[in-house]
């Protein structure tokens, strides 16, 4: 609490949780739209290729103002979207070769900068690497201000171009046919998620800002169903491990901001997919064992149910029909009388009443099955009615 | 090659020009043309099916019409205007399996995407636009679904849902990519009464079919096209085993 209460009082540490928030404000509202576009991984070429970005407005400039770095790393990471997004429309690159390509020479030719420009004896050169992992202490109001500035412009066109933005990320040859610009559209969004990945650069730097777009919208994606409370919630998921994430790295000396950052949200999207109702993939595989045991249980009915009729259901009968063993049928059996089917007289099984009505719906929808399957199971249901 | 001409298919007291008019069209991906030469008319009011075997260039001809691939040649006139003139009164119907149906959004909001170009930029769907939307998925008989997450509706639902779209757009002419393929009986009967329901408001609808053995209970007119035209015109003129082998090839029967 008492650290809680220090982002109001403490001037860092309010920096540091403030840009933190505006990354996975901006970052949660564009990554919703690059994952639904399948475009996350665009967003880490273009982190990545604002690293070279960063250098050239160094030595261009002379300065190391976050402004005219930041504005450095936008052009080039746009530049290197732009490239990529051509190099998919007109050659047969596969989309993951196109991705591995770019990335990894923008960020090559900006790593060999950096060493250039820390060869140079550019006494003001120090910290110009800590873009790559980021490094929030350095946050200052100013910082803040220029990202608020810039996560404001860009969620202000999101709220104004909602409905177009929507439209061509769900059917863009539809979006062609009423006449949107849906190329213009593309590379509109496109440029709003090089503008979260300026805001993210100080803060998670160029290897982890793709994680801030992918990790807040895959959470969000497993709680709801629309769109809209989609960007909702990635937004806040973004900001709340902005937060957590400044607020954790603030409890001890030496805790990484932006890697905490990162952390945090990507144990939210962990949480989100193994948990979610509905979507979560916890209960999907309860889902499916209750069903698989369920389709077991009714065919073992089926088998209880014959003998029942024709013959004597032991466990050595049934052992004999499903080819297993006395001590399993027994155990079977069991499960049977469980689920109250089946009842022990002295040294046999008869089926319950509920069990006979039961196998009797079974074999009623069976006999549906072979017409609205066709030959596909038709001839393997036969035998067991 | 039996090429009729396309221009005799008018009916003369018509004044009004073709929905749609096609000249020398010619559709080139890379090297290979997909489109050659291709001059067509399409008349109001009807029932059109574009027919031909894989890869004849069928939904291209429906792309390159509405300006979504480029054309290396040629005119396209809708009501005697260009494209641009008309979009609003064009309904356009995708293959189902052109979009990503675990998209987070359900099956009213599809619908409303169709009113999008009427309500034109910035300006959100109101009350008035979900009222618009809910009679056109009432007519594909999906009002019950209208909250219904888009991947939960099975494919012949979704086909519906896409064509309750181009219902809302309200168009004069409407153009469906393979409104029929894996849909199931009732999708079927569904969008054949959606058609002549257009039909009889004098809407003219051209589909990209793909099943030789309906196009005789389906159409009014016939396009037979295999990167060319094959023959375009009535259907009982057109629908001959004759052009169906130009067509097909050897191997096609008409299969009855």
């Amino acid at each position: 609490m008492e650290l809680f209460l220090a982002i109001f009082t403490d001037y860092t540490l309010r920096n540091v949780a403030l840009g933190a928030a505006l990354l996975g404000l901006v970052g949660g509202v564009l990554g919703s739209f690059a994952t639904l576009r399948r475009q996350s991984l665009l967003g880490d070429v273009l982190a990545h290729a604002s690293l070279p970005g960063i250098c050239l407005a160094f030595l261009l400039t002379g300065v190391k103002a976050p402004l005219v770095l930041l504005l450095g790393a936008g052009a080039v990471g746009w530049l290197a979207s732009l490239l990529m997004l051509a190099i998919l429309r007109t050659t047969r690159l596969p989309e993951d070769s196109a991705l591995g390509v770019i990335l990894s020479s923008f960020f090559g030719f900006g790593i060999g900068l950096l060493t250039f420009i820390q060869h140079s004896r550019n006494s003001n050169q120090a910290g110009l690497d800590k873009f790559i992992f980021g490094q929030a202490a350095t946050i200052v109001g100013e910082d803040v201000a220029t990202m608020a500035l810039l996560g404001g412009v860009a969620l202000l066109l999101v709220g104004l171009l909602y409905k177009e933005f929507k439209l061509i990320s769900f059917d863009p040859a539809y979006a062609a046919s009423l006449g949107l610009p849906v190329r213009g559209l593309g590379t509109l969004l496109t440029s709003l998620t090089v503008v979260a990945v300026m805001i993210g650069l100080q803060t998670v730097g160029v290897v982890l800002m793709a994680a801030m777009l992918i990790a807040p919208a895959a959470a969000a994606r497993q709680w709801t169903n629309r769109l809209s409370s989609m960007i909702w919630l990635s937004a806040g998921f973004g900001v709340l491990s902005g937060l957590l994430g400044a607020l954790i790295s603030a409890t001890r000396e030496n805790l990484p901001t932006g890697p905490l950052v990162v952390l945090t949200a990507s144990l939210i999207s962990l949480f989100s997919l193994l948990l979610a109702p509905e979507r979560g993939l916890v209960w999907d595989w309860q889902r499916t064992r209750a069903n698989r045991r369920r389709i077991r249980l009714e065919r073992l009915l089926l088998d209880a149910h014959v003998l029942h009729n024709h013959a004597e259901l032991t466990p050595l009968s049934l052992a004999q029909r499903r080819r297993s063993t006395p001590a399993r049928a027994k155990a079977e059996l069991e499960e049977l009388a469980a689920q109250g089917w089946v009842v022990q007289r002295n040294d046999h099984w008869e089926l319950s009443e509920r069990g006979h009505a039961e196998a009797h719906r079974l074999e009623q929808a069976m006999r549906v099955l072979p017409k609205t399957l066709g030959p596909l199971v038709g001839g393997g249901m036969g035998g067991a009615s | 090659m039996i090429r009729p001409t396309t221009s005799d298919q008018f009916s003369p007291i018509s004044l009004r020009p073709a929905p749609l008019e096609v000249r020398d069209l010619t559709v080139a991906y890379r090297e290979k043309p997909v489109l050659w030469d291709v001059d067509l008319v399409i008349p109001e009011g009807q029932l059109c099916a574009i027919v031909g075997p894989n890869g004849a260039g069928k939904s291209t001809l429906l792309k390159a019409v509405l300006g979504m691939v480029p054309r290396a040649s040629g005119t396209v006139q809708f009501f005697g205007q260009p494209l641009q003139a008309v979009r609003r009164h064009i309904g356009y119907v995708p293959q189902r399996s052109s979009v990503d149906w675990d998209f987070p959004t359900n099956a009213l909001d599809v619908v409303l995407m169709g009113l999008y170009g009427r309500l034109g930029w910035f300006r959100r769907p109101g009350r008035a636009e979900r009222e618009e939307a809910m009679r056109a998925l009432e007519q594909v008989g999906l009002a019950a679904f209208a909250q219904r997450q888009i991947a939960q509706l099975s494919g012949g639902q979704q086909q519906r849902v896409f064509l309750a779209r181009a219902l809302a757009q309200n168009s004069d002419l409407y153009f469906m990519d393979e409104p029929f393929a894996g849909v199931d009986a009732v999708t079927e009967e569904a969008i054949l009464q959606v058609m002549h329901e257009l039909k009889g408001r004098g809407k003219t609808v051209v589909v990209v079919h793909h099943d030789l053995e309906t196009v005789r209970d389906y159409f009014d007119h016939l396009t037979l096209l295999n990167v060319q035209v094959i023959a375009s015109g009535p259907l009982e003129q057109t629908f001959t085993a004759e052009n169906l082998k130009a067509t097909y090839g050897e191997r096609m029967s008409l299969g009855r």
